[in-house]
């Protein structure tokens, strides 16, 4: 049932299935947000979860993410079935998000934000870290030189020193990828990472997207709702709409269903 | 006409000089760069190390003696290196414009041959793979940054660490063949080929030997007593004339180090860091710098802010008096001394100016009141005027007889004379060997006897011996009556407001003058916000009723103060109009080094020239723009036509007397 790794046409590689969510259902209360929903996740690609407003692609991630816990369905990540967690456990697993409403500590530098990425990476002790000695030392200094090279890969040194809250809302993206990529994630998972850009901010993300997949092997899923750029991004999209997987294949598979084209394009609905 | 070959010590190649400072000096730093936030440093003894490595590699990747080799990127020891490397092996460098378009870039390949291309990432890689059809000699490309690189047909393609470990693992076969060319090269080698942007026409490629480069760097160092100690920022493209000498020549001349930025956008903090005391900036710089003070001044409370202009008003009186080393009272002293603690200190730090002991301008004329602002903060900013053909320095301000509206006296080796139609012409060790491939430039601009035409009108001020330039030779021209027409010298008036980022004056052949005009969106826009004009683009901006009754009001001070030039008081401005959009390199509007290509402007704005003289009150365009990828679009817009009070002549005169 495992699929056998894949080259792409670019040539990148495409291992096997690292996350799989099956049959996965959503209610909050009366509201089923997620219904019965089954898609897997290669090692290696970028898969994009796609649908029209209120279509359940945000509480599908928070799935992913350990957010929200699905009624019914199993998630299994790396050949296991996972139990539910915290997102904090979740995260502990090698899966790093960034949010929709970008979530930085708006008074810190982007340097000092992009540390916090690093959490998981940190082990001295509070009393160590306070005293800033031995292990504590050593482990900051590991640490800074990862995020650097995160810095330079993202192009942000010109806003090394500068407190996020005063940057325009594209860097801010941009510093919210750049945390998430210093927990070294196995997957990372990327709610709208283009929502309100303007085109070039538009063309420099997805360059980053695809640079982080290609030079890390990152796993990307990925929320967004210009077409056009998942269509560029994506290995494979998954279709949702009304809670339902109306869609799951390739760009081109994906374009040329009749129920995602209804989705989009709008039909009377019973 | 070369100078009589002084006593070299065998100091005749960049590489020579490379050893002779890595045997004299070796631990002393030769490079930094500042890299994942930390400024990484190499001294002289392992730049030798790295650049040998590199030429080994060369050598194992076939580069022939003879051969050119194209490097295309932003400053980076790496580049530095690369070219160095190329020297020694016998080859010759050719640094281009890293934000070039694709068909330029492919225009100096082709017309230089280049075998061999050393770039820094995927954009430039990208740029030559798209022109390599038409490129058939070129062989290689080397880049130094793999990101995104990694899926390409790797059998023309090389990474820069590869080919140094190649070159390191093949030492014990090729290093005798490296030393046997190292020890061919003498003061008629060619030590690089430039590519001057050309105002008009296709780029040529000025030959320059090491005669050229190491004379000029040796005289001009000395003129400005240059040390081992000295600290530069490379941040100005590499492939003008310029960042070679000071980069290179000068630097691998005295031995002192050049610190190269993180990125373009960082060149500010890391000009603080580094705190040069060798600093060179083309007005451009220094304006905008000047621009975002008093910007931010203007947001200052309302006691720094008093603090702020009584100083500088002292500093004003004084400052320049200090700096040129001439009697100023006591109580003034004092003053000023105090204001350093204050004001000048700080300030000079935060513009990263605070260790600069020579600083250079030029390329432009520099406004009077921007370059008093510097100068009477205590830093010694000079202004030189010079070449690509002359391996930069034609004339040079010595300390202590600097001016805002001259550009010194010949430097060092240079002679100097004004033909009959008023055209400067020099001759010096660095003059250039010739135009690559073009035997009839390299006749029209340089004589038999080695005096190079400069293109520019001028004449030495009879008070002080020192040189002014009042134009391009070939843009002085008569207007309708016969009068002389020197629109630079308008349009630079013009440009002394900070609102004012480009102006284009019109006139010859004609009876009245005219300009087209470019706001400064930073000096424009933050003025806009602070009296609360909404605006959506540069477009709107440029078209706001109230912006363009401020540039009236510059105009019209500029028409008054021209009316009492002895001169120039017809080239008054009658109408003028302020441009949808900003002149721009990408549109060809502009060369790479920013100078307006005047006949190209108004060709493209033929219709909103015709309205400037027909009387129309508005007019309505549509431009083609090209975009930084290179694809087009439009822009169209309806532009005001405003007429300018001009001065009445005689008025003027009477007036004056």
């Amino acid at each position: 049932m495992v699929p056998e790794d894949t080259i792409t046409e670019d040539g990148r590689k495409i291992g096997g299935v690292v996350m799989e969510m099956k049959n996965i259902t959503l209610r909050f209360g009366g509201v089923v947000a997620i219904k019965d929903i089954s898609f897997d996740i290669r090692q290696g690609e970028i898969r994009a979860i796609i649908g029209p407003n209120g279509a359940g692609k945000s509480s599908m991630l928070n799935v992913i993410s350990g957010f929200y816990h699905p009624q019914e369905g199993e998630v299994w990540y790396q050949g296991k079935r996972r139990p539910p967690m915290k997102p904090f456990e979740v995260a502990q697993q090698g899966i790093a998000r960034t949010f929709q409403n970008i979530a930085l500590f708006e008074g810190m530098t982007v340097l000092d934000n992009v540390m916090t990425g690093r959490f998981r990476q940190m082990k001295a002790g509070l009393f160590a870290q306070a005293i800033w000695k031995g292990s504590a030392e050593a482990e900051e200094m590991k640490n800074r030189e990862a995020v650097e090279k995160i810095i330079d890969f993202l192009e942000i040194q010109h806003i090394r020193k500068t407190p996020v809250g005063r940057l325009p809302y594209g860097l801010k993206k941009r510093v919210e990828l750049a945390r998430a990529l210093a927990a070294e994630p196995s997957i990372l998972l990327l709610d709208e990472p283009m929502a309100g850009m303007n085109v070039e901010e538009k063309e420099d993300m997805s360059r980053f997207i695809l640079d982080v997949n290609d030079e890390f092997g990152t796993t990307i899923a990925l929320i967004e709702h210009d077409m056009g750029v998942v269509m560029d991004l994506s290995d494979r999209v998954v279709v949702m709409d009304y809670g339902r997987k109306i869609g799951d294949g390739t760009p081109d598979e994906v374009r040329t269903n009749q129920d995602v084209i209804d989705a989009y394009l709008g039909v009377a609905h019973d | 006409m070369a100078q009589p070959s002084q006593t070299t010590d065998g100091l005749e190649s960049v590489p020579a000089l490379l050893q002779r400072n890595a045997t004299r000096f070796g631990d002393k730093p030769a490079y930094r760069e500042k890299e994942y936030g930390i400024w990484q440093c190499w001294t002289w003894a392992e730049t030798e190390k790295e650049i040998e490595a590199l030429a080994l590699g060369l050598i194992n990747l076939g580069v022939n003696e003879g051969d050119f080799i194209a490097i295309i990127g932003r400053n980076r020891p790496y580049f530095y290196w690369s070219m160095v490397a190329a020297q020694s092996v016998g080859a010759v460098p050719v640094p281009l414009y890293q934000d070039s378009a694709a068909d330029e870039m492919a225009y100096v390949m082709d017309h230089c041959g280049a075998r061999f291309a050393i770039v820094e990432d995927q954009e430039q890689v990208d740029k030559l793979i798209e022109v390599q059809e038409d490129l058939h000699q070129l062989e290689h490309i080397i880049y130094i940054d793999p990101r995104g690189l990694r899926k390409y047909d790797h059998r023309k393609l090389h990474r820069f660490i590869d080919i140094n470990e190649q070159g390191r693992a093949a030492y014990y076969e090729l290093i005798a063949d490296l030393k046997a060319r190292r020890e061919k090269l003498t003061y008629d080698s060619i030590c690089v080929m430039l590519y001057t942007s050309g105002t008009t026409g296709k780029p040529k490629g000025v030959v320059l030997s090491n005669r050229n480069i190491i004379e000029s760097s040796k005289s001009s160092s000395a003129f400005d007593h240059l040390t081992r100690e000295e600290e530069v920022l490379a941040y100005l493209p590499m492939a003008w004339v310029g960042d070679f000498i000071f980069s290179i020549g000068q630097a691998y001349w005295c031995g002192f180090c050049v610190n190269c930025p993180e990125s373009p956008e960082t060149m500010q903090t890391d000009l603080r860091e580094i705190g040069p005391t060798y600093y060179f900036a083309p007005p451009r710089v220094f304006e905008t710098q000047l621009t975002n003070v008093m910007i931010r001044m203007e947001d200052a409370s309302r006691f720094k802010k008093w603090l702020f202009d009584t100083f500088m008003a002292h500093a004003r009186k004084v400052g320049p008096a200090l700096l040129d080393g001439k009697p100023v009272g006591a109580l003034d002293r004092l003053k000023y001394a105090l204001g350093n603690i204050f004001i000048y200190g700080p300030l000079k730090d935060t513009l990263g100016l605070g260790r600069v002991r020579v600083g250079y301008t030029a390329g432009e004329a520099i406004g009077p009141e921007i370059f008093e602002f510097y100068r009477s903060l205590g830093i010694n900013l000079k202004q030189l005027y010079g070449q690509t053909e002359a391996s930069v320095f034609i004339t040079l301000q010595p300390d202590g007889e600097v001016r805002s509206d001259t550009v010194g006296v010949p430097a060092p080796g240079v002679e100097i004379r004004i033909s009959d139609t008023g055209e400067v012409f020099y001759r010096s060790a660095g003059t250039f060997e010739c135009y690559y491939k073009n035997p009839k430039s390299t006749a029209d601009t340089k004589d038999a006897e080695g005096w190079v035409a400069t293109g520019d009108a001028g004449f030495f001020d009879k008070d002080n011996g020192h040189l002014r330039i009042i134009d391009r030779a070939k843009d002085v021209g008569k207007m309708a009556d016969g009068r002389l027409f020197a629109p630079k010298y308008v349009e630079n008036k013009l440009k002394f407001y900070p609102n004012i980022l480009e102006a284009v004056v019109f006139g010859n052949g004609r009876d009245a003058c005219t300009a087209f005009i470019n706001i400064d969106l930073a000096a424009v826009g933050n003025w806009a916000e602070r009296n609360n004009i909404g605006y959506a683009s540069y477009q709107e901006l440029a078209g706001h009723p109230r912006v363009l009754d401020t540039i009236q009001a510059h105009v019209e001070e500029v028409n008054r103060s021209l009316a009492f030039d002895p001169m120039l008081s017809h080239c008054q401005v009658h109408r003028f109009l302020v441009l949808h959009k900003e002149l721009d390199a990408d549109d060809g509007e502009m060369t790479r080094t920013r100078k307006v290509r005047r006949r190209i402007v108004e060709g493209k704005y033929e219709d909103l020239l015709t309205a400037l003289y027909d009387g129309s009150k508005e007019i309505f365009t549509r431009t083609e723009v090209t975009y930084e990828d290179g694809r087009k679009g439009h822009i169209s817009a309806t532009l005001q036509i405003r007429d300018a009070t001009v001065v009445p002549i005689e008025r003027a005169r009477v007036a004056a007397e």
